[in-house]
């Protein structure tokens, strides 16, 4: 057993800097393409068209991202005439439009989980990344432990429900059931792109449009899926330590 | 073993009348056509027990006028080439001979067609409640025809409230658990009836297709480049792999030749993902064992591993990278070199990890001899990919039928015999040296030019297939003219390997059950699309 306290302590301290400083290692996010872009109008409409998602606007000659609907194919980056910038970051995460009473207001934000914050994550049907993203928040890296957020596995114990996936028919009344279990005040986040509009996969006749049709959602972090640290800012937005992203509020 | 030609005489010799053969040279491929009868599991019988082909699995697709299902087969031994089956039925005659006594592996193929298409297979023991979970759905639904009609569907459910998981162990005092679908921290949603009369579980049974979002039934109607997203999203931990094979089926339908850069760097990403994949199931099975600090030491790696694939292609999971025709976007010779020694690094990183795994006794206690699945029972169950290859079944793609250029390069294909769940840690430490192996011999590849030629649409049908990290995949793609889809079906390593399962998980310990689960390596959403 002495071996691995040895080669523990060898490995050092590999953890992130965020969110005391912003981490710049490369590859710990994809990006996302610039928010607002002026263009021609013809430029604009090939984006528009370019774009999977409907993620792209084009208004008074001016492209706008909807980040909630992006689902990083680099379309706009990579197969058309004006290609978008690309914009490194990751604080993505919003308060969601049109979602819970705490965000509408109607109802005072939770402050007990300003220090710490107990997490029960429901797949409702995703593809595996945002869940593998998740898992990432775990390691040394970003041991989000650290900030006193905990995975739990039980809804009872739970302060917040972290949703990935576009919500699916089967997906559907476990997840509900996840909720009800849960104690007030509660928070629920949505993560990715799928969770937060359906992606490519809503809507059809099993899947929904996200996670807002069923839950009163608080918290949206886009990303498809959303890196670690992205997911990391989102609940550090639940907790009340963060802002989110300015310009991206539902509220 | 018999040449394609030979085979198509021997076909028309031993069933005259009965079996028309043709032969296609460009695939290479066998089409045997068989009328829906008992001499369909005859033909079945010759083609895997005395041909030694191995099942592929099942596509099925309602045509205007008929139903045509074709059995896939493919060698694994000799040179590579293709078996096909094909049946049909009018129509009003959804009907056909199961074929699961002879192949057992085409078990639950039949399950899902009888689930989705409403086709029957007499002789098969078991139809129903399967994909579409009759505790919402009702029996009759069936998605896939192409007069489904969503909206009378939803408005007409009629779930079965009573629906109980069925029990196979009836001894007095026995009780069953179920866990999940949610369950434990970060997790797939899967749902496990777990059996036991007290100590010992006596077996644990899935219910998968919680995730199912009839990936396959959107895909109809799209565009080529709709489609892809689905093809590359769907199981995106594996994105790459499935992109390719789908990109893969669009080249052969479209007649692409591709640019040997392209090839080559699909090589790459191709390997890049596979090590990936396997450190992350290494650090599940740490996890598992409770091992906490070899735990971190995997998951330092494999988020090495993601920062390394996000710096050179610009995401994590690899995803927006493959398109048909080759790659979207050309990557430099100097980042790949880089990309190749960051590898080769991490792998002796991981080596590192390795040898102190086999010194910690109390690791390998709690993986060896636990989760048994004997070689005779994999070759049964058709298991493939690293699952497979633990328990002494070979074939893998990259051989057996190379596709990208796969057979320039250099690697053994690693197996154990004991299918436990260390032999199937051995195989995925083996396998992730192999990996690292090949991405060595890319940068010699890497001839300059352009990776991607444009592709003009056309009709047709093809396979497309990749050994992907957990095992062989093929996606089967039709379209019309204008390039729109009219049955794409992916075929994946994950709803083979769930059927044999269960062989791992019989008369264990309970707290043993996580580490069966994290050593299969098996993926939810790569079952249930
Ligand atoms: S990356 Fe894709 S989804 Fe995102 S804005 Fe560009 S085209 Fe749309």
């Amino acid at each position: 057993m002495s071996r691995w306290v040895i080669s523990g302590l060898r490995q050092g301290v590999v953890t992130t800097c965020y969110p005391t400083r912003m981490e710049t290692a490369k590859g710990t996010s994809p990006g996302l393409p610039a928010r607002l872009t002026p263009m021609a109008d013809e430029f604009g409409q090939e984006l528009v068209d370019v774009c999977p998602t409907g993620a792209i606007h084009f208004e008074r000659g001016e492209a706008r991202v909807d980040y909630g609907r992006c689902i990083h194919c680099f379309r706009c980056s990579r197969s058309a005439r004006y290609v978008l910038e690309w914009e490194s970051g990751f604080e993505w995460a919003r308060f969601a439009s049109d979602g819970s009473n705490f965000v509408k207001g109607a109802a005072s934000w939770p402050k007990a989980f300003r220090k710490s914050m107990h997490i029960r994550v429901v797949d409702a049907g995703d593809c595996g990344a945002c869940l593998n993203e998740v898992k990432q928040l775990n390691n040394p890296y970003y041991n989000m432990h650290r900030l006193g957020f905990f995975i739990t596995p039980t809804p009872r114990k739970a302060d917040i429900l972290l949703v990935v996936g576009p919500v699916n028919d089967h997906t559907r009344l476990p997840l509900q059931a996840a909720y009800d279990a849960m104690p007030t005040p509660k928070l629920v986040m949505a993560v990715g792109a799928c969770a937060l509009s359906g992606g490519v996969f809503g809507p059809s006749f099993v899947t929904g449009t996200g996670v807002k049709d069923v839950l009163p959602v608080d918290i949206e972090v886009p990303g498809s899926p959303p890196p670690p640290l992205a997911i990391l800012h989102g609940l550090l937005v639940a907790a009340g330590r963060k802002p989110p992203m300015p310009g991206q509020d539902g509220r | 073993m018999l040449n394609l030609a030979g085979m198509a005489a021997e076909a028309e010799q031993n069933w005259p009348g009965l079996v028309q053969a043709w032969v296609d040279r460009r695939t290479p491929l066998c089409e045997l056509r068989c009328p829906p009868s008992e001499i369909l599991p005859e033909v079945v019988h010759w083609v895997v027990d005395e041909l030694l082909f191995r099942f592929a699995g099942l596509i099925v697709e309602q045509e205007p006028q008929e139903w045509d299902l074709r059995y896939l087969f493919y060698s694994i031994q000799g040179p590579p080439r293709w078996a096909r089956l094909r049946v049909r039925q009018p129509l009003d005659t959804p009907k056909f001979p199961s074929i699961s006594p002879q192949v057992h592996a085409a078990d639950w193929y039949e399950r899902e067609a009888e689930d989705l298409y409403g086709v029957t297979f007499e002789g098969h023991p078991r139809l129903g409640d399967f994909v579409l979970h009759d505790d919402l759905w009702q029996e009759a639904v069936a998605p896939m025809r192409r007069d489904f009609d969503e909206k009378a569907a939803l408005a007409e459910r009629r779930p079965d409230l009573d629906w109980k998981f069925r029990r196979i162990v009836h001894d007095p005092g026995a009780f069953a658990m179920p866990v999940g679908p949610i369950y434990s921290g970060v997790t797939e949603s899967v749902q496990f009836l777990l059996e036991t009369v007290g100590e010992d579980v006596i077996r644990a049974f899935p219910r998968l297709f919680y995730k199912y979002r009839a990936i396959e039934k959107i895909a109809e109607g799209r565009n080529v480049d709709g489609c892809l997203l689905l093809a590359e999203r769907f199981a995106a931990t594996t994105a790459f792999a499935h992109a390719l094979a789908y990109c893969q089926a669009v080249e052969t339908i479209c007649r692409v030749k591709l640019p040997p850069r392209a090839h080559a760097l699909r090589v790459l990403v191709s390997e890049l993902e596979r090590f990936r994949h396997h450190v992350g199931v290494i650090h599940d099975i740490c996890e598992s064992t409770g091992l906490s600090v070899a735990a971190s030491q995997a998951a330092i790696l494999e988020e090495d591993l993601l920062r390394l694939s996000g710096d050179l292609t610009g995401h994590r999971y690899l995803f927006g990278l493959a398109i048909p025709g080759g790659l979207s976007r050309n990557l430099k010779d100097a980042d790949c070199i880089d990309a190749v020694e960051m590898a080769v690094k991490i792998l002796k990183r991981l080596q590192e990890l390795d040898d102190g795994l086999r010194y910690s006794s109390s690791f390998l206690d709690r993986l060896e001899g636990v989760g048994i699945i004997s070689p005779g029972k994999a070759w049964e169950f058709g298991l493939v990919g690293p699952m497979g290859r633990a328990s002494g079944l070979g074939g893998d793609l990259r051989k057996a039928q190379p596709y990208a250029s796969y057979e320039h390069f250099e690697f053994d294909v690693p197996l154990e015999s004991e299918g436990d769940g260390f032999a199937r840690l051995r195989v995925l430490m083996a396998e992730a040296a192999q990996s690292v192996r090949i991405l060595c011999q890319v940068p010699v590849r890497l001839e300059a030019g352009d990776v991607a030629v444009g592709v003009s649409l056309q009709s047709g049908r093809a396979l497309g297939w990749v050994e992907a990290p957990r095992g062989a995949t093929f996606h089967g793609l039709h379209l019309d003219e204008s390039g729109v889809v009219l049955r794409y079906r992916m075929i994946t390593p994950s709803f083979v390997n769930w059927h044999g399962f269960h062989l791992a998980a019989e008369n264990f310990a309970f707290q043993d059950f996580p580490i069966i689960l994290a050593t299969v390596g098996l993926s939810a959403t790569e079952n249930d699309r």
